[in-house]
């Protein structure tokens, strides 16, 4: 055994040698001194060991009251350090004679004798283990208990004697994680050692050790919240972490190296602190937040789902209007030529008049039709101002990030939602979510929770038909006649409503051809007028004809917003292709136009020139000068038109529907000969899907108009703001719940499905009349080019080195493009048929976890029927009395085992649903100790076989078992 | 420990913050609504308890149907009825926005098993659907469609079957469930 010490000890330091730095110095120059130094520090140890015994059993003690489960923990974690230092010692030692080729052959040696001492110490130190956990000095834990000082831990021993082994190598190795100064460190703490004995002198690997400690400590604050235990045991756990954390991350701080630990400790504190801080903040800055609530809390999640979505919205169109108002209208305000420059930037002289008109200006022309609000008023200059700001640059780059943003912002949360929904089996719990989940906490009305008693007892009785009767159907012909007649019938109203709206689209284009002057307001804002006329009426017809289908809710709803979905879409695309028709008139007209003007310029040059040639050109009034239709403003207007004519749509709906109707129910209701509140007009309910809807193609048509109108990101922006207040007071005081209250996240993502397809379907037109259509020759900021995405060669070749423009034009090749699509392709097809594996390796691994539990169950009843009759025979013993206090507990003991089996490896399945059982079950336990007690005290009493017999049938239920072994085993 | 009745302590508010998934604000607004609670001669008291009547009578739990499982679940006196601040808050977090589906399921199955024996089983499952349709009679299940909907809930979540539904089976069903956490909230 010395001799075994002596040669690892001196190895050591010879490994020492090459690892700690400057600090190792001395004692190569004297080994021998290192050698006497450390077994003197053993021997102090030894000394102290004795004396420290009565602290670190109360140390001992404390440990215990630690949860198992962080015992556990760093066990594992110990293991893994102990492997890894293993291999590392070892390489240690071999880089060691390579380096050392002086000591070569001793250490060979040494490495020799080492390799064959360690498995033998090995197998003392495993059977040392046991007496020294309970605190029996052995002779041979002598040296091992150099360590053992710190000995908070009992779970360490292991891995300490296994850093003895190879002892001071590691613990400069240690050290040096900790900073540099730590060598020194070890030396000066050595020598203190020598001179007086010093319980608070830590060596590094307790150090280290406590550190860990330290950090376990960290975590477990933490952690703390997580944890289902009373205020109480969290508070307390969380002031001794805490003391513990000051305690000894004081003891860490004191020294060279520690200053910076102490200062980092306490950055870290003041850095908790200040994102508690940020986070408190934050929350309060989410606009609407106390508003929402409370409807969440009166009306339940669905109806604050479509406030929160308005919420989204309202972010969404906040950074498309910075976007727009910040890169193109201030930009161009600012720096541009200022208004009545340019012919583009003057109202032109038939229209000035009544320019400033309030008729004029609500209709988006005059003055605010020749101004940045519009495509019309931007200027072709390459660059404006003193910034050289490149504005029909900015202008497109603007238009394709506003859609390019949108795509992002709406697949991203797509994405996210589809996350928090898991995906997976979703049938597979029908009945359980039904009754676990289906309780809207949130809700705060009596009425609503009345309306949602109804709702489960409802869908309860629907799953439970729906089961019953899967295979049986009634009449499936005339079901199947009703929903085609039915589809029939909404084809017919979609076709007749799509019909309707060219019809007026076109008659308005014949009204404006005569100019709108001549006719009433009517025939001027018809087109606007039908399309929220049908949008209004035509969901109550379908309604109606939904009735006929016979389809279960959840499918009508479904059945009812896709249909909804296509009127809305067939009336926007009709308005859309009426629209192209105008743009093809328009740039007729636009043709005729610019040969005349050529024939006016002409003639003006004819006139100037007449007499002499070098004069300057004639000035003439930018108001004066002839100018092309313009189409791109005009698209623009329309659709600004139409947002605005939408939003008064939804306020007077609102008002008027609403709030006057709830007026009228409210105060009418004394007076009138049938209840009005319950009866037939009623309150309103709040209408979800159809808000909802209207929100998508709200923003259908402002991505579809923003290109050529900068100001409706602006005016959706405001629209959405007043609906926000409008619509939260209209719900609070005039809305009632709805009957029939759905949760929210189901259909969140139908809803998110439908504004993605509504995106790509309003960027379609848009993206055709920039690439298609060449822009108007005298307006906008592409004027004069061939298409508005030539802004992009322009800039390429003028602004940017030659190179950049050579490397884009091969990067636009064919060549490339085609197959980097390819990849793409395939990059898809790859990743989507490695999710169907995933998918499929799950439901195998689920099927082998039904398999392995019912494997499990088949276990159990064959043990329980085994010891159930070991007990009738127990029961059949001449000494009933004896038998049952001798024998029962260890049987019963046996049992508890056995019940405990299944749920044990069912939570094992689980993984990490089985850590957090722990406490609860806990809990749990000490109840019924005292309910059962009395069942215990009634055994007692009795003794008498007579007593089990009546037990015996709830016995057969293994957690009851488990709960009167433990009480008998008290 | 220490919650005084007329405000709380900077120390003990930044260690509920730790301890709790709320915010300060939600704290502060959770010791406004329980002071308001407590009757007059409770306040002096150091740790003063809220009867189970006044805490009942909140608007956020006066139409909820567990409301009485809750408050026995999160009380910590002896005879369970009362909440003192501290269990008031304890019942906040898990019911607040940002408490994970752990705590939310553990807690769900504590309010759920109604004679605290541990599991589910069906007297377990049948008041807890009885909740859930409502005290009137007009909305009961019949017993026939109770019993049907009780052995398919069995059916389902019982993954060991053993007849009841023991609270990793039931974290288990929780966990796949699109909207038990969105919905599991309580907001003062």
């Amino acid at each position: 055994m010395p001799k075994d010490h002596l040669i690892t000890s001196e190895n050591d330091i010879g490994i020492e040698l090459e690892d700690s730095g400057e600090g190792c110095d001395t004692r190569n120059g004297k080994p021998t001194s290192g050698r006497k130094r450390r077994r003197r520090r053993e021997n102090k140890k030894e000394k102290k060991k004795d004396e420290g015994r009565g602290s670190r059993n109360a140390q001992h003690a404390v440990d215990s009251g630690e949860s198992t489960e962080k015992e556990r923990q760093r066990k594992r974690r110990k293991d893994r350090e102990e492997k890894a230092e293993h291999v590392q010692s070892l390489d240690k030692s071999k880089v060691n004679n390579r380096d050392f080729a002086a000591k070569n052959k001793k250490n060979l040696k040494n490495e020799k004798t080492r390799s064959k001492g360690r498995p033998k110490r090995e197998v003392e130190e495993g059977e040392a283990k046991q007496p020294q956990r309970k605190g029996c000095a052995k002779t041979e834990e002598n040296e091992q208990d150099t360590c053992e000082r710190a000995g908070k831990k009992k779970g360490k021993k292991k891995h300490r004697k296994k850093v003895e082994t190879s002892s001071e190598q590691e613990s400069s190795e240690d050290g040096d994680k900790e900073g540099e100064g730590e060598d020194e460190e070890v030396e000066e703490e050595v020598e203190e050692v020598e001179k007086e004995v010093r319980p608070e002198t830590l060596t590094p690997e307790e150090l280290e050790k406590l550190k860990e400690a330290v950090d376990d400590k960290k975590k477990l604050i933490q952690a703390l919240r997580g944890k289902p235990w009373p205020m109480k045991k969290k508070h307390s756990t969380l002031r001794e972490s805490q003391e513990f954390l000051e305690k000894y991350e004081g003891a860490l701080g004191k020294g060279k190296g520690r200053k910076l630990y102490a200062y980092k400790v306490m950055m870290n504190k003041k850095w908790m602190k200040f994102k508690r801080d940020f986070e408190n903040f934050t929350t309060a800055c989410i606009p609407w937040e106390m508003k929402i609530k409370e409807i969440e809390s009166h009306f339940g999640s669905s109806v604050a789902s479509y406030f929160i979505f308005l919420r989204w919205m309202y972010g969404i169109n906040m950074i498309l209007f910075g976007l727009t108002f910040g890169l193109v209208m201030v930009p161009e305000a600012l720096m541009g030529r200022p208004y009545g420059s340019m012919p583009r930037k003057t109202v032109p002289r038939a229209e000035e008049t009544n320019a400033m008109d309030f008729a004029v200006l609500w209709d988006f022309g005059g003055y605010a039709q020749y101004s940045v609000l519009f495509y019309g008023y931007y200027n072709s200059q390459r660059a404006i101002g003193w910034l050289k700001f490149r504005m029909p640059l900015s202008y497109f780059l603007v238009g394709v990030g506003t859609v390019a943003y949108s795509y992002m912002v709406v697949i991203r949360k797509m994405a996210r939602n589809a996350n928090e929904t898991g995906g997976g089996d979703e049938n597979s719990f029908n009945f359980s979510w039904k009754t676990f989940t289906s309780w809207d906490y949130l809700i705060g009305n009596p009425e609503t929770a009345d309306n949602k008693f109804a709702s489960i007892t409802t869908s309860f009785k629907e799953a439970i038909l729906e089961e019953q009767e899967s295979r049986k159907d009634d009449n499936i012909h005339l079901t199947r006649f009703l929903r085609v007649l039915a589809n029939f019938l909404v084809l017919c109203c979609l076709a007749g409503s799509g019909y309707l709206i060219y019809f007026v689209v076109r008659r308005s284009q014949k009204f404006a051809l005569e100019g709108f002057e001549n006719h009433t307001w009517w025939e001027r804002n018809e087109v606007n007028m039908v399309m929220s006329l049908l949008g209004m009426f035509c969901p109550m017809l379908f309604d109606v004809i939904s009735a006929l289908e016979n389809y279960h809710p959840r499918v009508a709803l479904q059945w009812q917003l896709g249909r909804i979905f296509a009127l809305f879409l067939g009336n926007l695309y009709t308005f859309i292709i009426a629209l192209m028709d105008e743009i093809n008139l328009k740039r007729k007209e636009e043709d005729v136009v610019q040969f005349n003007m050529t024939m006016w310029e002409a003639s003006l040059h004819n006139n100037t020139t007449s007499d002499n040639s070098t004069a300057p050109p004639l000035f003439t009034h930018p108001a004066d000068v002839p100018r092309g239709p313009c189409w791109e403003t005009m698209v623009g207007q329309e659709f600004v038109r139409l947002i605005i004519s939408d939003t008064m749509t939804t306020y007077i709906t609102l008002l008027i529907g609403d709030f006057l109707r709830a007026v009228l129910v409210r105060f009418l209701n004394y007076c009138w000969c049938w209840d009005l509140e319950a009866g037939f007009p009623s309150y309103s309910e709040f209408d979800v899907s159809g808000n909802v809807l209207g929100l998508i193609f709200n923003q259908g048509m402002i991505w579809m108009g923003a290109f050529y109108a900068p100001c409706l990101p602006a005016l959706n922006v405001l629209r959405l703001h007043v609906s926000m207040y409008l619509q939260c007071w209209a719900v609070m005081c005039c809305n009632v719940p709805q009957e029939r209250v759905f949760k929210a996240s189901g259909s969140n993502n139908f809803y998110m499905a439908m504004l993605l397809v509504i995106l790509f379907l309003s960027t379609l037109p848009a993206i055709y009349t920039i690439v298609t259509i060449p822009p108007s020759f005298d307006c906008g900021p592409f004027s004069g080019k061939a298409r508005m995405f030539d802004v992009i060669q322009e800039t390429l070749e003028s602004d940017f080195p030659a190179w950049i423009s050579k490397v884009f034009s091969y990067a636009a090749n064919p060549g490339l493009v085609l197959p980097f699509m390819l990849l793409m392709v395939l990059a898809i097809y790859y990743l989507q048929s490695t999710s169907k594996s995933y998918k499929e390796a799950n439901v195998e691994l689920k099927k082998k976890l039904q398999m392995q539990n019912e494997e499990n169950k088949k276990k159990n009843k064959r043990a329980a029927l085994k010891a159930a009759m070991e007990l009738e025979e127990a029961r059949k013993a001449p000494f009933p009395r004896v038998a049952e206090q001798s024998y029962n507990p260890s049987h019963q003991h046996r049992r508890h085992d056995m019940a405990d089996s299944p749920a044990g490896s069912f939570s094992s399945d689980q993984g990490r649903n089985g850590d957090d059982q722990a406490p609860f079950t806990d809990c749990r336990r000490s109840q019924p100790v005292k309910a059962s007690a009395s069942s215990h005290g009634r055994h007692a009493n009795q003794g008498a076989p007579a007593g089990y017999p009546a037990g015996h049938p709830r016995q057969s239920e293994p957690a009851r078992l488990q709960r009167v072994a433990s009480t008998q085993r008290r | 420990m220490g919650a005084t009745a007329s405000h709380l302590g900077k120390d003990l508010l930044s260690e509920y913050q730790e301890l709790t998934f709320l915010t300060k604000q939600e704290i502060l607004l959770a010791h406004k609504r329980f002071t308001e609670l407590l009757s007059r001669e409770d306040k002096n008291l150091p740790d003063p308890r809220a009867p189970t009547e006044a805490i009942l009578t909140l608007p956020e739990l006066k139409s909820n149907p567990f409301r009485e499982r809750i408050v026995r679940v999160f009380s910590t006196s002896e005879s369970r009825d009362g909440l003192t601040f501290e269990d008031f808050l304890d019942l906040l977090s898990a019911f607040s926005d940002s408490a994970t589906l752990e705590i939310k399921s553990h807690y769900a199955f504590r309010i759920f098993d109604f004679d605290d024996d541990g599991t589910l089983d069906e007297h377990d499952l049948e008041k807890l659907v009885n909740c859930l349709t409502g005290e009137t009679g007009d909305t009961r299940l019949t017993p026939d469609e109770m019993k049907q909907l009780i052995s398919n809930i069995l059916e389902e979540s019982d993954i060991d079957k053993d007849g009841t539904v023991n609270l990793s089976e039931f974290q288990h069903v929780i966990s796949r469930s699109p909207d038990f956490v969105s919905s599991f909230k309580i907001v003062l």
